[in-house]
Order: C-alpha cells, then structure tokens, then sequence
C-alpha cells in the first residue's frame, strides 16, 4: 500500500485517544507501516480534536494534506460535518455516530443544529460512502468509540486490516472488566 | 502492550509505538540522566505522565514539577554542576519565564551535562503564541538538536545527552507540538541501570560567578566550545544530504517537522529537488552548508516561523560570494502558522510553478501562490458552528463566573489569567478582557486600577499559577497599596495540562495571603453562587488589595475519581417540563454544555455529558432543574 489516510474528528471527552491508537495498533498488527497525530487544543475538554493515521510505504508527515482522507470518522454530527468539509477526498467513505453534543452556538440560539440529512447531501457532492452508527442502545456513552472501531471493522474500511488486528489492538490498550466491556461491544458492532 | 512504564525500564531492546514524548522518557533512561525537572504545559506534559507511570521502586531518576520553569531549570541546573546528567522541560514559553537563568548556562561549564527539552508550538495550538524560540537560541550561544518525528526525538535527545557530557555544557532539543503528540513504531536499545548519583560540585570547575571581567571570559570560553561541538556534529550524521538525479539545479534546505512535509509533497511531483535536512539547528555547520549551497543553482530553504535558517544561510553566500539564487520566507504568511504539508505544497509551487505535477491541473491563482485541483476549498452543505474549548459539565469556575458576574457593575474590568479559567471570558460570562501570560493579572489590573475612578478592577489567579508567577504581583499590590480585588479560582490542581499536583498542596493559600498581611480574604465554594456573589460584593467595596477565594475540586479530576470507586451511581439532573417556562438561563446564562436546546425551544439534558452534580439548578428562575431518578452505571 503506497498511502492510505484516515481522519477522525470529535470532541474532547469523547475517548478519540483510545479510538485512534486502537485503529493504529490494529493496523500495525496486519502488518502495514503506519503513524498518528492527535491534534487537541488548550482544553480537557469541551473543544475539538483531530487525530489523523497515516498507512503505507511513502507516507512521511503524520499530518495530512487537505481534502486527501480516504476516510473521516466523525464521532459527533456537526464534527463528521467539519471533518468531511477538511479532509474527506471524492470517493471516500464517512462514517458517523448519529449522536449530537451542540456546540455553544447552538445552544444559545444563534446557529441551527447539523441534521444528518446535512451529511448524506456533503457525501453526495463528493461522490462518498456515507455510514451512520446508531449507539443508542450503549449502557455506557463513553464506549462509543469502540461501536466505531467495530464498524470500521466490519465494512474492513482498512485494507488488509482484519477483525482480530483490531481486537489484538484493544488487547494491547485495554485489561479485565474494561477489555471485556468494550470487546463486546466491538464485537457487536464489528458483525 | 507491557505497562508504559515497565517498558521504559526494560533492560532489553524492545520494539513499541509510542508517542514522541514517551520515547524521549526512554532515551533519558537510556543515556543515565539522573534528575528531571519541569513544569506541565503542552505540549509536553506527557514526558512527565510517562515518567510517573514507572513504578516507584524503579523510577530510574530523580523528578520534580517544579513551581515554575525558571526554578526547574535551576533545580537541573544545581544537579548538574555536581556532576549529573540533568534534563528540565517544558513548552515553547515557559522559556520566557526560565529566561534570566537559561541565558547564563551556555556561558558556564556544566560538568554533568545538561539537556533542555522545549515543545514550540507552531499554530499556537495551546498556547498564547507561537514564539520561535530559535532567535533565543542564537543570542544564548547553545547548541540545538531538532528531530522531526518520535524516531528522531528518542535517537536525537541520546546524541544531545552525549553532546552535553563530552562538552560539559547545555543542549536544547527542540521539539514541536506534532512532534510530541505523533506516535510511531520504534526500536529502542537496551541499556544497563545504573544509578549513581554524584556530588562533585567544586567551585575550582568554574569559573561559576558572572560578574566584572568573569563574565567576559565566560563568554569567550562558550565561544571557544562551538568549534569543538560542530566537529561532534558533522562527525554525528545528524545533517543530511539527499541528492537527486533529476533535481534540474534545485535544492531545499529544511528542518524538523517540516522536513516530513517535504518528503510526503515531493511523492507527489515527479521530478525531486536535492535536499540538505539540519538536524543541528544553533550553531549551523557552515562547510556543510556551503557544499550543498554550490552544488544547486537555486535554494528554497523552508522553515516553520522565523527566518532563522535564512538570514545566516545568506550571509554565508553572501560572504562566499554565491550566485546560487536563495529563496526563503516572502510574504507574512510565510512566518505563521505551521509548515503543514498543504503549506509546504503551495510554498514550492509558489517558487518553482515549472514543478507543478502533471495529472493535477492548475486550478488558476489563489493569493498569490498556485493551488492545484486536489487541494481546493469543498463547500460544506451547512455551516458548522464554531465549537471552541469551554469549560466542563460541573466546573466550579462556571459557578463562579455566573456568580461573579452578578456583583460586577457594567464599567468593571476584569482581567484574567492562564489557565482553565481563562474560558470566562468566552460568552455567555465574558468575565475576563485582557490576557497576557502567566501570573500576569495582578499586575495588569495594578496599572488600571490608578486613578481609575469608580470603576473597580478584578484579576483572576488560578492556583497553579498563583504559586508560578502570580505571587510577585500580588506583592506587588501590596508594597505599592493597589486597589484591586483579586478572585484566586482554587480548583486544587493544574487542571488544564492534565491534573499535576501544584505547591497549594502542601501550602494553605489563605495562610500564605493571611502572612502577607492581607485583611480582607473572603473564600467560599463557587457552588454556593448567592454567598460567592455576596462576598465579591463586599471585596469590592474594600480599599486596598482584597482576595476571594472561589474554591471547588477540579470536578473532571474529581468525576475519574468517584467512578473508580466500588457502586458509583451516575446522577444526572432533568428539567421539569411543567413548570419549566423557557427562560433559557440554564442554557443561555449558566452555559453548561449538557443541556440541549430542542427546536421547539424546550430545554433537555445531554446524559453523556451530565454529571449529575447540580450546580446549575440555583441559575433557574423557575426551580425547574431537578434531579433524575437514579442509574446505577458505576464501573
């Protein structure tokens, strides 16, 4: 593989830190030569974060040029808006969390909320796969990220990655309760 | 995956992807630094997580956060001249507060070896600037290694480590933000523990007093070490020449970061400029230099921020008499921000516009540079709002902005600090109008404060810093009887940079204001908003100097802790649709990111974010916000 690049976008809080390097590790335990960059701003929270996973033999910076992700994982709706509008190339594939955490505009009043209706028509335009995870059924909110390891999982978004990669990876990240907690989860998700 | 730290320890190589600033932890046990200082900011604060992570029976050095960075790098500094390799770090301007002391080491014979390890922070991701520490460097006469990637962060601090020892003198490594943060497979040596620690201090190794005619022959002898250390550094490889076959007579100069941004745009054009990569920064390797300089018809030297590279790399031409045509930083875009990949691109296009690849039409004139197809502006269907950093569900310093908003007349001014608190000054509080560095707000509101009228001036202090740098102000207002209130927002740890433990835990800040002299301290929890609004009320009435105290645990620190513990019960708090009438202050006013405005103007919770802690429900003019029936989701 000469280059393959995904971008994940959501917000702090959300546990894009154990998503990215799980993607990272599963990547490298099928063998492919991969990096990541989590870009996060001044705050705990609250604020957006990107992390970016570079795989392939002629990939150097861990950053990204624009408009050049083979796939953007957006954690939250207006984020996969923005990280489409950033990163996602025509043909690319978007994959989502249908949840909503407005941001500060929204609530007071002065912008309207991103619709998933917004996404479907931006991944038109660019001729993408747009796929939406529904994490309503989660106990616990701060295992969706794995619901989205499990989805990139089970359309094998990442080529020459399989299902056990990604699990050997959350064995590497994760322990006891917790590992079981979000490996049936990804499980579940991954089909 | 070992644990991170029983892995940084291992005595045997191993193979592992860690984060750049994991790896420098490894390659600081492997070349047998003995003691570590810092203070946290980012991006570096993981250099220290990493080091905490190794169990305590094994932490192979001596650390210390230290109460600002000028006092770690005197901490590393004291280590040093008895005879041990030390290391401080900290982020880009940390070097502003360290400066008086940073400036004198290069000047001194540090017979252990020192190591400064600075995260600059291109962008300004975190930080009040994006100042390029490299104008510092020069005027400080200190060696600088830069590594472009993890790989080079672990290989490249062992070759600053060896530096400093064989020369008895400081290195810089000088990292950056994506630098730091970026992770990798690497391969890692393996080493032998030994933890001798020396106390070999001798005043005869100096001189080690700078003063009168001391202080010129310090100078002359750190003049007379630079040739000896680029000797070391052109025997390192640390600079790299790649030459191309099909180059047509053009070369690129360039380090760090941006050397990867340069390696992954030119996969993209199908003919490839030469390329010199400095990984030596200060001083630059002149014959090196000059040898690529000659063998190119024209440079383009790339650099993030300054034009530190440029300016000396001309002289050098200049002095040789080069007709190598040079090209470096001409418009003001060219010194901000980052050299991303989609910068470097336009930036060599921009100078070279016969590169442009073929396959990737022009897309015609974009300011002044070339934009091809691939890398054109999208159109998002919907506008995305802004969604800036705020403060967390449960924050007591929301409770206290909303609280301390409500004793504020309309003239006051307020002025705030670094830290979480800095968010105030976002809407809806907007408590907080000027900003300038740490430790800086009782200063500034002193200034304003005379012959100010009636208007009342407040500064804002979080506690960390408030030990930082915010105690010599606060003297300050004291010594020269300033009016001004001071609000210390006490959450009982570094909050913003990841919950470091801070000097407030060993001393009492109303003991310490209380010794001071100081009469009027009130202090109260900011979840009791109607007292905290009371007592800022009252300070503002005192003449002189008076303190608030508005005090609650970090609640995102606190949170990870109650969720830890055996039958935690998540709470959140749920809003009565009956007697709930749509004021909106909840999510207007108060501001906490969990409530969520439905399009019919009807107000819910977001439980992902709720934490159940209730601090919004004084802020309902309708007694509305209640708690919901209990969930038991305790891990």
């Amino acid at each position: 593989m000469k280059e393959y690049n995904i971008y994940i976008i959501g917000v702090g809080g959300q546990g894009i830190g154990l998503l990215s390097q799980t993607l990272l590790r599963g990547a490298d335990h099928a063998g492919l030569e991969v990096m990541a960059v989590d870009t996060h701003g001044l705050a705990q929270r609250g604020g957006v974060v990107v992390s970016r996973i570079r795989c392939g033999s002629r990939v150097f910076s861990p950053l990204t040029l624009s408009h050049n992700c083979d796939i953007v994982l957006g954690m939250e709706i207006h984020e996969a808006l923005r990280g489409v509008g950033a990163a996602l190339k025509e043909g690319g594939t978007l994959v989502y969390l249908n949840i909503s955490w407005q941001p500060l505009p929204v609530r007071l009043g002065q912008c309207p909320e991103v619709r998933t209706w917004d996404l479907s028509l931006a991944c038109k335009n660019l001729d993408a796969r747009c796929l939406e995870v529904e994490t309503q059924g989660l106990a616990d909110a701060r295992m969706q990220n794995i619901a989205l390891v499990g989805t990139v999982a089970k359309h094998a978004l990442i080529p020459g990655v399989a299902k056990e990669d990604y699990a050997r990876a959350l064995e590497d990240l994760l322990s006891g309760d917790i590992l079981a907690r979000n490996m049936d989860i990804f499980n579940q998700y991954a089909g | 995956m070992k644990n991170l730290g029983e892995l940084l320890v291992q005595p045997d190589p191993f193979e592992e992807i860690l984060m750049g600033n994991q790896a420098l932890v490894r390659a600081m046990v492997e070349s047998n630094t003995r003691v570590a200082t810092s203070y946290p900011g980012s991006p570096t604060p993981e250099i220290a997580s990493a080091i905490q992570d190794i169990p305590k029976d094994r932490q192979p050095f001596y650390f210390e956060f230290s109460v600002n960075e000028k006092v770690a790098t005197e901490v590393a500094f004291g280590a040093a001249i008895n005879g041990n390799l030390s290391c401080v770090f900290y982020k880009s301007v940390g070097l502003n507060v360290a400066l008086d002391t940073f400036v004198q080491l290069g000047l001194v014979n540090i017979i252990g070896g020192m190591v400064v390890v600075i995260g600059d922070d291109p962008g300004a991701n975190s930080s009040q600037n994006e100042q390029d520490n490299r104008n510092i460097y020069r005027m400080a006469k200190v060696t600088v290694l830069e590594p472009a990637s993890p790989k080079e962060a672990y290989a490249y601090y062992k070759q600053a480590a060896q530096l400093a020892v064989a020369h008895k003198t400081i290195v810089v490594l000088r990292l950056a933000t994506h630098v730091c943060h970026a992770r990798q497979k690497i391969n890692f040596a393996g080493y032998t523990e030994d933890k001798g620690y020396k106390t070999q201090f001798n005043k005869e190794n100096g001189p080690y007093i700078p003063l009168t005619v001391l202080a010129l022959e310090m100078k002359r002898l750190a003049m007379e070490r630079i040739g000896p250390i680029l000797s070391d550094i052109r025997k390192s490889g640390l600079n790299q020449v790649i030459r191309s076959s099909s180059s047509q007579g053009k070369g690129i100069i360039t380090a760090g970061l941006t050397w990867l941004s340069v390696l992954d745009v030119l996969e993209r054009f199908s003919h490839r400029p030469n390329l010199l990569k400095l990984g030596v920064v200060n001083p630059l390797d002149r014959e090196g230099i000059l040898s690529f300089l000659t063998s190119n018809d024209q440079v383009l030297i790339l650099e993030e921020l300054d034009d530190i590279l440029e300016n000396q790399i001309k002289a050098m031409a200049y002095d040789h008499g080069l007709t190598v045509t040079i090209t470096g930083k001409t418009r003001d875009k060219d010194f901000i921000g980052e050299f991303t990949p989609d910068k470097t691109f336009e930036k060599i296009l921009a100078t070279w516009p016969e590169m442009m690849p073929r396959g990737i039409k022009e897309a015609g004139q974009k300011e002044e540079g070339l934009v091809a197809e691939g890398l054109k502006e999208k159109t998002p269907v919907a506008i995305v709002p802004d969604r800036s950093a705020q403060m967390c569900p449960g924050c007591g310093h929301r409770s206290a902005f909303f609280a301390i908003k409500k004793a504020l007349n309309k003239e006051d001014i307020t002025v705030a600090d670094i830290g979480c608190h800095t968010l105030g000054y976002m809407p809806p509080y907007e408590v907080g109008e000027v900003l300038m560095c740490m430790g800086a707000s009782p200063g500034i509101a002193s200034g304003l404060s005379l012959n100010n009228g009636g208007k009342k001036v407040v500064a804002f202090l979080g506690d960390s810093t408030f030990f930082h740098a915010g105690l010599p102000g606060l003297i300050n207002t004291i010594f020269n009887s300033h009016n001004i209130t001071l609000i210390i927002m006490e959450n009982g740890t570094t909050a913003m940079t990841g919950h470091q433990d801070h000097a407030g835990g060993v001393i009492k800040i109303e003991t310490l204001l209380k010794g001071l002299g100081i009469e009027q301290v009130f202090s109260c929890d900011t979840y009791s908003q109607e007292k905290l609004t009371g007592l800022v009320k009252e300070a503002l009435k005192a003449e002189g100097i008076s303190v608030v105290i508005a005090r609650h645990p970090c609640m995102l620190k606190f949170t990870r802790g109650q969720r830890k513990k055996k039958g935690y019960v998540q709470k959140h708090i749920a809003i009565d649709p009956q007697t709930c009438t749509q004021a909106h202050v909840c999510v207007e006013s108060f501001g906490c990111p969990s409530f969520i405005r439905n399009l019919d103007g009807s107000v819910s919770v977001n439980t992902d974010l709720c934490l159940g802690d209730g601090s919004c429900r004084p802020s309902c003019p309708d007694q509305a916000i209640g708690f919901e029936k209990e969930t038991n989701e305790g891990i």
